[in-house]
């Protein structure tokens, strides 16, 4: 516990900081619109105004988090001006696309292990194609799929799973492929077949590395649950909010849709975290 | 029909691979290249003839050989998209944001009160969804790629600031003991001695780093930008269910993110050759 004290001063300087941004960044306008009224303002009315404005070029803290209390605790859970609802719907896209990212993940890499054709020929491809922008098809697939028909969860869900799908993989791979030598020699010597040195020896040690990738995986499907709500017209989901805040200039409610996503990779890589340390406890792997 | 030689195609790719893999040419450097070439071409047929021959029409998925002529006919229009995202936006943004990491990295190594303040921070951070800012960065800084860069600066920071930081405390004690016996002061020590024992864990970075200044100068267009660049050419062409423009812009935004890639890699082996990860096997 000894880092909360560097943590807090650390985040004590950022929030000053925000605050002189806020003023600093601020200011030009509120001079402006009293130039307008032909009043003057002194510096010390001028801070305060900077502070409370309805459309801020940056928004305040306490205006941000003001904004967040409301749309969190002060509003129905079903209304649609609710970030709860709105993180709900993300939430939802998120844990279908990493399942599905995972499942395919874990089902791909034991393919690679026990096949030599489909490890030569696939792995590097799936190296390749994570140095390819796929958030950049988000768009593409939202539109494809919605115009044959597949609307709602999946297509979110399928950006997900593409993004999650391939940390899942490569560490997997790993995994499987982590027990030493002189290990796999003894299941041979007691002539263990494939399978058993699958469900044995190669599952059980690859969990490590399964919790790693699906730390990052998580937190990949939720960018891309994000990103796939921007094109499909801001309906729901905190994407949205970022949309229509950008569209109509409400940067108070961007901000707080911001916060509100962060809280939610927060919130999903502590729980996996969590079942990490469970798990490994269970095994008796935990460092 | 066409159908039919799609399967058929697969199979005997397949049974190709399947045959090459277990082949001794496979342990030369040609036959590892080879295997991977093979599935790549027998997807491309496979996606073409299959199109063929379902009748997929062309604004669900156009066949390769489309995307191909299209990517052709509009080599100029790629150019000034490609120009305006990469060189502009995401070269830039990189540029500025690896070396604003790097320095902060090298600032906050002095003092362990700022490193264990930040680093949990930094990390923290790391796992966000950073691509959020975009909209309030195009707010700030206007249509253009200066928004587009400030997006980039964002993204890759923290990854490389955590990675610099970790490379640093990389060197061992016993070496940082034989550099203060030779009286070597802090500068002298940090450039010849832990900086280049920092190299893999900063390449590292620098190569999470390559991807996510695609994705951010593409993204970061989503929400506003003149009337080129790749990602207003997806949005609006995706609009206009012109989706074999769609394809091509992806497949030059690929390329440019391998070679992206490659390069950074490229200048790894070079700048870390004497790591077990890089010794020629």
């Amino acid at each position: 516990m000894r880092s909360v004290l560097p943590i807090v001063t650390v985040l004590a300087v950022i929030l000053a900081l925000w605050y002189a941004a806020v003023v600093w960044m601020n200011a030009q306008w509120v001079y402006d619109q009293a130039a307008r009224a032909k009043v003057e303002v002194t510096f010390g009315q001028m801070v305060g105004e900077t502070m409370n404005l309805e459309r801020p070029v940056l928004p305040a803290p306490h205006q941000v988090f003001g904004e967040l209390g409301r749309s969190v605790f002060g509003m129905a859970v079903t209304s649609k001006r609710s970030l709860v609802y709105h993180a709900w719907v993300t939430i939802s896209a998120t844990l279908l696309g990493f399942a599905i990212g995972t499942v395919f993940g874990i089902l791909l890499a034991v393919g690679i292990i026990h096949n030599r054709a489909m490890d030569l020929s696939v792995m590097p491809w799936a190296i390749a194609s994570q140095t390819v922008p796929i958030l950049a098809i988000a768009p593409m697939i939202i539109v494809v799929l919605s115009s044959v028909g597949v609307t709602g969860l999946l297509p979110k869900a399928v950006i997900s799973a593409f993004l999650s799908f391939f940390p899942v993989l490569v560490g997997m791979v790993k995994g499987f492929r982590s027990p030493e030598q002189m290990q796999l020699d003894q299941l041979a010597t007691w002539n263990a077949s494939a399978a058993q040195v699958f469900w044995k020896l190669r599952l059980p040690a690859s969990m490590p590395y399964l919790f790693t990738s699906l730390k990052v995986g998580i937190a990949a499907s939720l960018v891309g649950a994000i990103v796939g709500e921007m094109p499909t017209g801001a309906v729901a989901g905190l994407g949205a909010r970022l949309l229509s805040g950008s569209y109509y200039g409400q940067t108070v409610q961007i901000w707080a849709a911001l916060f509100a996503a962060a809280a939610v990779a927060a919130v999903l890589v502590m729980v996996v975290g969590g079942l990490e340390r469970a798990t490994l406890r269970r095994m008796g792997m935990a460092a | 029909m066409w159908v039919l030689a799609a399967l058929v195609v697969w199979l005997g790719a397949w049974a190709l691979n399947v045959w090459l893999s277990h082949s001794a040419l496979v342990t030369s450097r040609v036959g590892r290249l080879v295997v991977p070439a093979i599935f790549g071409v027998t997807v491309l047929l496979v996606w073409e003839f299959v199109v063929l021959g379902l009748k997929v029409p062309g604004v669900i998925l156009p066949p390769p050989s489309a995307i191909w002529t299209r990517i052709i006919s509009s080599l100029d229009l790629l150019a000034r998209d490609f120009n305006q995202t990469f060189v502009k936006g995401a070269l830039t943004g990189y540029a500025i944001g690896c070396g604003a990491a790097f320095l902060t990295a090298i600032a906050i190594d002095r003092s362990e009160f700022l490193q264990h303040g930040l680093l949990p921070i930094g990390n923290f951070v790391a796992a966000l969804p950073i691509v959020g800012i975009a909209p309030i960065l195009v707010m700030w800084f206007g249509f253009d790629w200066q928004s587009k860069a400030a997006v980039v600066v964002v993204m890759v920071f923290f990854p490389v600031l955590v990675n610099t930081v970790a490379g640093l405390a990389a060197s061992e004690r016993m070496q940082r003991d034989l550099m203060a016996t030779w009286g070597a002061s802090y500068w002298q020590s940090l450039v010849k001695l832990r900086l280049p024992a920092a190299m893999p864990f900063i390449f590292n970075g620098l190569k999470i780093a390559t991807t996510l200044a695609m994705i951010g100068a593409i993204v970061a267009e989503f929400f506003g930008s003149p009337i080129v660049g790749m990602g207003f050419r997806i949005s609006t062409e995706v609009g206009k269910l012109g989706l074999d423009m769609v394809w091509a812009e992806i497949a030059v935004a690929a390329l440019a993110g391998s070679a992206f890639y490659g390069v950074v890699a490229m200048i790894e082996r070079g700048v870390t050759f004497w790591h077990p990860s890089q010794r020629v096997k």
